[in-house]
């Protein structure tokens, strides 16, 4: 028997860590909404609110569909209140649909139906209520650790992040492989310069193959464009922290991954398997839409390194912080969980990383994270640009 | 920690780097012992930025993690700081394919 956690056992067979019934707009037009009627109910209630628009090109449409979907199917939801204006493109219907496919109680609010805002909030509290009693039926049972599908992310890097906090969270991505469970990590631009590592980990050609074709196609971007990546990547504050060039930065970003075997890459918010290994995710370089790509892909738990200091949550997902910088541990350690900073004063990276993999199991039985004391919950999904769908149009 | 720590000042963390990194913000001047040669350096280095232990030629590449991060934009000596201002990325170049004309 290896290591255990008490999570709540979906329908589906996966198992959440959180009870969270979630409220997820399908447009930004439900956003407010659907923000108002999660604040109302209670800290059980989850809102996803996000910026996009009632009406998107169609591979826009079918990814930003595809983030909803998984969201409310992340194990750690409960149950799923879909909330539309009612002149969406993506109907809140078809999300519900999506999401109750894999037994989790659904309802959608319509605002134009229901009368307007005033009206909604009072329709949308009832239903919450309902659901919340449906998702109040689940109990925390034991689970194995192989079952966790564990995310990992980095911003706000600094040369610390490539030295301790990737590398230990990279350790603990290690033991939870070994113990059979998955790891994800993403960020297809910072693996710019570092691939052929990653490409020599791959499992097989067919991986290799598409990995390496993600990453062209992410730096063929800024040839596509014309510009220079240097002006973004790496970022000012990173370069304020020791990072000059983006193989730099990426040699230590891939480092959060640890050390196991390439299993797979998966798309934007697409199902990530449990008891897959070490999968990659191809997503942006920006945080918190990378983050939600993996949430949307089934992880129950994220652990986000930073050098330089971020505060960033996930309403559905607990993030558990890690730095490996000692000045902002000491300025910061109300917003991080875990100091890597210690390795500077001689601890040993496994040492580290054995923290860091007892956090998680500790998060998933239940303790708050920092940014869940404080209710820090950004969300934001990629939106598939236009030079994006021309260049695959072209392709 | 991996690598390898010169002297509680300069982490080199593959023996086949050319640059060190910082583990203090370090005062020029300061000496430090790399094989029996002394590095000096030659300007105040913050916490966590990359000091030169060899020196380079315009053009040649700058190595840590034992991989190529970029090259050198100018000569560097031993001892200098390496950031943004003499070592570039070779990577994610847009601009040079624009000047070259291979921009769609």
């Amino acid at each position: 028997m290896g290591q255990s956690f008490s999570g709540y056992r979906r329908p589906d067979g996966r198992v959440g860590v959180r009870n969270h019934v979630a409220v997820v707009p399908t447009s930004v037009a439900a956003a407010a909404v659907s923000s108002a009627v999660a604040d109302d109910a209670g800290a059980w209630a989850r809102a996803t609110p996000h910026q996009l628009g009632t009406s998107q090109p169609d591979a826009a449409r079918r990814q930003t569909e595809r983030v909803l979907a998984g969201v409310g199917r992340n194990p750690n939801v409960g149950a799923a209140l879909v909330v539309e204006l009612g002149t969406e493109d993506i109907t809140a219907d078809a999300v519900a649909d999506r999401i109750a496919a894999g037994g989790t109680a659904t309802e959608t609010l319509t605002i134009r139906e229901a009368g307007g805002t005033a009206a909604a909030l009072s329709e949308g509290a009832d239903r919450l209520d309902r659901l919340n009693e449906e998702a109040q039926r689940a109990r925390r049972e034991e689970a194995d650790v192989s079952e966790l599908v564990f995310g990992v992310e980095c911003g706000g890097s600094d040369a610390t992040s490539g030295i301790a906090a990737n590398p230990a969270v990279g350790a603990a991505c290690d033991r939870l492989v070994e113990a059979g469970g998955t790891a994800c990590f993403s960020e297809t631009p910072e693996f710019i310069g570092a691939e052929h590592i990653l490409a020599d980990r791959c499992v097989d050609d067919e991986t290799r193959d598409k990995l390496l074709e993600r990453v062209d196609a992410r730096e063929g971007m800024a040839e596509l464009m014309g510009v220079d990546l240097r002006g973004a990547q790496p970022t000012p504050g990173n370069q304020e922290g020791g990072l000059t060039t983006i193989e730099e930065k990426s040699l230590g970003a891939i480092s959060k991954g640890g050390t196991t075997p390439v299993r797979g890459i998966a798309d934007y918010a697409e199902d990530l398997p449990v008891g897959g290994g070490l999968t990659l995710m191809d997503t942006p370089g920006y945080d918190v839409e990378s983050v939600v790509g993996k949430v949307s892909g089934g992880a129950q738990v994220i652990a986000f390194t930073t050098g330089r200091g971020s505060t960033t949550g996930n309403p559905i997902a607990p993030v558990i912080k890690v730095t490996g910088n000692p000045k902002t541990w000491e300025k910061m350690s109300n917003n991080i969980d875990v100091n890597a900073g210690t390795v500077f004063d001689g601890e040993s990276i496994d040492s580290v990383g054995e923290r860091v993999f007892e956090t998680l199991l500790e998060v998933a039985d239940g303790r708050q994270t920092e940014s869940e004391h404080r209710r820090l919950e950004e969300f934001a999904i990629n939106e598939i640009q236009p030079e994006e769908l021309e260049a695959e149009a072209g392709a | 920690m991996k690598g390898r720590v010169l002297d509680d000042a300069l982490l080199l963390l593959s023996e086949s780097d050319n640059v060190g990194t910082t583990v203090d913000d370090l005062g020029s001047g300061t000496e430090v012992d790399f094989d029996g040669r002394t590095v000096v350096l030659s300007e105040n280095v913050p916490f966590g930025h990359k000091v030169a232990v060899e020196s380079f030629s315009a053009g040649d590449e700058v190595r840590k993690y034992g991989e190529v991060i970029g090259t050198a934009t100018q000569a560097i000596a031993a001892g200098e700081w390496v950031h943004t201002h003499n070592c570039e990325s070779t990577r994610g170049r847009g601009d040079r394919a624009a000047a070259g004309g291979e921009t769609a």
